[in-house]
């Protein structure tokens, strides 16, 4: 039974807000699409938490600060953040807010989740615009980076090497 | 997950361990090209797909571990080599480049195939991990399809490595995708929506045309039984290499 009112729920999600992705900081957990269901109610806080990538080492942290964060409201006597894969995280769960600010960062957006396979899959894949200007004259030059969510390519019109947030 | 028989669940853990050393194995043994691949690129994109497989691994760890009440880094190092269970085509040591990515390509290809079948599974869990696995996959496939064209397109020892690796490694990617223990509670509970060998059948399909086009071996014949339980003095190596930090210090957290 929920009995916490709308005011502790909201408070919830305000919190969720202020927590800054470990690797992307410009981006707040809720832009980056990780928090799946949430629950609130006097007895538990419990907020579903969906890793971008199952080996994700930052999820670690992200766990813990939720934890810490949510926790610090005094809402509610315990808060459980349980890492889910229902529903999958996919980089279409990023918010236009998280979209824009990873332009503001540097980073390419990921693009529309390809519906074909094979080849043409590929070619969804190495799809990226230019966060400098917006060209879509580039190429990927390693579809690995310094991340497991980030990929490496190459304006040819700015001439500016950039990163994606890989398409998943 | 009360509801599972207890065959099936044995079935089920059984299937899960297999799935997680197979992951572990070929992610340690891969992340040693780190600093020492052809090509700064190399480096980077073998560590990156290498810390994929490890957290594969973990996340399948740990639903073994909730499974069976005990604890994820305990099954993950500490077991004796001969309680492992991945299957033979990881038994290998990384050897050389193309050998590493013939090994790859072979071993991508059938996690593909048998992570596409359990995205059906009717253990949930497990179908809703498969799936979020998959999506990461596309990449290593992405990868590794692109570096089997590139040597095996070329002439030299490049190539005659690559057909090699491939004619060395054919009877012991069949293990991959081999009959399990228990997979007949597997299928009857659905958790394992069609046999091994059908998944086995969709991978060989997948394969045969681009490898043949490229004039290299496909596998062919029946997996052989002791394909996850024989394990090699080149394993054993690697287990006291991956094992070394927990057997330092037991129970040492961080």
């Amino acid at each position: 039974m929920v009995t916490a009112t709308p005011t502790a729920e909201a408070r919830v999600w305000e919190a969720l807000r202020g927590i800054a992705d470990p690797e992307i900081p410009a981006m707040s957990v809720v832009d980056l699409g990780v928090i799946g269901a949430v629950e609130v109610s006097e007895a538990r806080i419990h907020v579903d938490l969906l890793p971008t990538f199952v080996g994700c080492p930052a999820v670690g942290v992200m766990r813990q600060q939720i934890g810490e964060r949510l926790g610090a409201l005094g809402i509610a006597e315990r808060v459980e953040v349980e890492v889910s894969y229902d529903p999958p995280w996919t980089s279409e769960r990023i918010s236009p807010a998280g979209r824009e600010r990873l332009r503001a960062s540097g980073f390419a957006p990921p693009v529309a989740a390809p519906s074909v396979s094979g080849l043409d899959e590929l070619m969804v894949l190495s799809v990226a615009e230019c966060p400098y200007c917006g060209s879509r004259n580039t190429s990927l030059d390693n579809a690995f980076g310094p991340t497991l969510c980030r990929s490496i390519h190459h304006c040819a019109d700015c001439n500016q090497p950039f990163e994606q947030f890989k398409t998943l | 997950m009360s509801d599972l028989s207890p065959d099936a669940r044995a079935a089920l853990a059984e299937l899960l361990l297999t799935m997680a050393d197979d992951e572990l194995v070929i992610g340690y043994w891969d992340s040693e090209w780190t600093g020492i691949a052809p090509m700064l690129e190399e480096d980077v994109a073998m560590s990156s797909v290498s810390q994929d497989e490890i957290g594969h691994a973990a996340a399948l760890y740990e639903m073994l571990a909730g499974l069976t009440d005990t604890d994820a880094d305990a099954i993950a190092y500490g077991r004796e080599p001969e309680a492992y269970r991945h299957a033979a085509l990881l038994d290998h040591p990384r050897t050389d480049w193309a050998f590493s990515i013939a090994r790859r390509y072979l071993y991508e290809t059938a996690d593909a195939a048998r992570l596409t079948a359990l995205a059906g599974s009717s253990y949930e869990p497990l179908a809703l991990l498969a799936g979020k696995m998959r999506r990461e996959e596309r990449y290593h496939l992405m990868h590794v399809d692109a570096w089997v064209r590139r040597l095996g397109e070329a002439t030299g020892d490049g190539r005659d490595r690559l057909a090699a690796a491939f004619e060395q490694l054919g009877d012991d990617a069949l293990t991959v995708l081999g009959p399990l223990d228990g997979e007949a509670a597997l299928l009857a509970a659905g958790i394992l929506p069609q046999p091994m060998d059908a998944t086995r059948a969709a991978w060989l399909e997948r394969i045969s045309g681009p490898l043949t086009a490229l004039g290299l071996q496909v596998p062919s014949g029946t997996p052989r039984g002791d394909g996850r339980t024989a394990h090699g003095d080149d394993f054993a190596w690697l287990h006291r290499e991956m094992t070394m930090v927990s057997r330092s210090e037991v129970g040492a957290t961080w």
